[in-house]
């Protein structure tokens, strides 16, 4: 017999997952980028 | 294509492609993931667990997209020497790493409602968390050869050997049994329904727009660090 499984709970969990992580590596390589242009910048004596 | 090697052409061309790809590609992933979770219909025998192909297909694809991505970026690098292939080849491992984590993650929520577990040790499962392992070992690799002023050309060497893990991925469902459905979109058509199709459509684009984006984001940062330190080197050397 098959079990009576919610499937929004796994839908739910798969969007969060994907939109949650997306937008954290954005997130994470945009503000990288951004310190170290500064950095870059600050090295230069800009 | 050499032109593209010169990095302040690059940086030139990258500075202007940046935000346009990570917000186009943000809202169209935006519109795509709400209709798949509010108009698209549950599908007859999957029902609305079908929702989650509208993640787990565009990660699957930018996961072996991402390791294509360094394969051919590891050949440049070590036929023409263009230091720029290499930047990108590492700049592509962690969002390639993170797309194909995400396909596991999701094809393993997915599994639970449809198949009735979380996980088998099938080809298509088990190559793609090969393919997930071996960007960790790119990713320790490349970081270990930029820290010690080495070259990357081990790293490059293991991009390009770890591609022959792609075919394996692909036709893994057509060569083995497998709980994993065939291809439904191939070059001889498609076998998704319409309202499935141009959402799934719509959510590949998006999240590759995104891929390019963070690319050319984690480009330009390991091109500043490498302009800073060298910088940082000639005026320690002149003092």
């Amino acid at each position: 017999m098959r079990e009576a499984l919610d499937h929004w709970v796994f839908v739910f969990a798969s969007y969060g997952l994907g939109v949650g992580g997306t937008l954290a590596l954005v997130a994470w390589s945009w503000i990288g980028m951004k310190r170290a242009e500064r950095r870059r910048d600050k090295a230069r004596g800009k | 294509m050499h032109g593209f090697a010169n990095p302040a052409r690059f940086l030139r061309i990258a500075r202007v492609l940046t935000v346009p790809l990570l917000v186009a590609g943000l809202l169209l992933t935006g519109a795509a993931l709400y209709y798949g979770l509010v108009y698209a219909p549950p599908e007859r025998l999957q029902g609305d667990s079908v929702r989650i192909l509208f993640i787990h297909v565009p990660a699957a694809w930018l996961g072996m997209a991402g390791w294509s991505g360094i394969a051919v970026a590891s050949f440049v690098e070590l036929v023409w020497r263009h230091p720029l292939a290499g930047i990108g080849a590492r700049a592509a491992a962690v969002p390639g790493a993170f797309f194909a984590f995400l396909c596991l993650a999701t094809g393993s929520l997915w599994g639970r409602p449809a198949w009735g577990t979380w996980w088998v040790w099938d080809g298509r499962l088990t190559s793609m968390l090969v393919l997930l392992f071996l960007y960790f070992g790119y990713i320790a690799l490349a970081g270990a050869s930029a820290r010690e002023g080495g070259g990357s050309r081990i790293a490059a060497i293991f991009g390009l050997v770890g591609a022959v893990n792609i075919p394996i991925i692909h036709y893994s469902v057509l060569w083995w049994n497998s709980l994993h459905q065939p291809p439904s979109l191939t070059t001889g058509g498609s076998a998704m329904a319409g309202p499935f199709l141009w959402g799934l459509m719509a959510a590949t684009l998006g999240f590759t727009f995104i891929f390019g984006g963070v690319v050319l984001a984690r480009m330009r940062a390991i091109l500043a660090d490498v302009q800073a330190e060298a910088r940082l080197r000639r005026k320690a050397e002149g003092a």
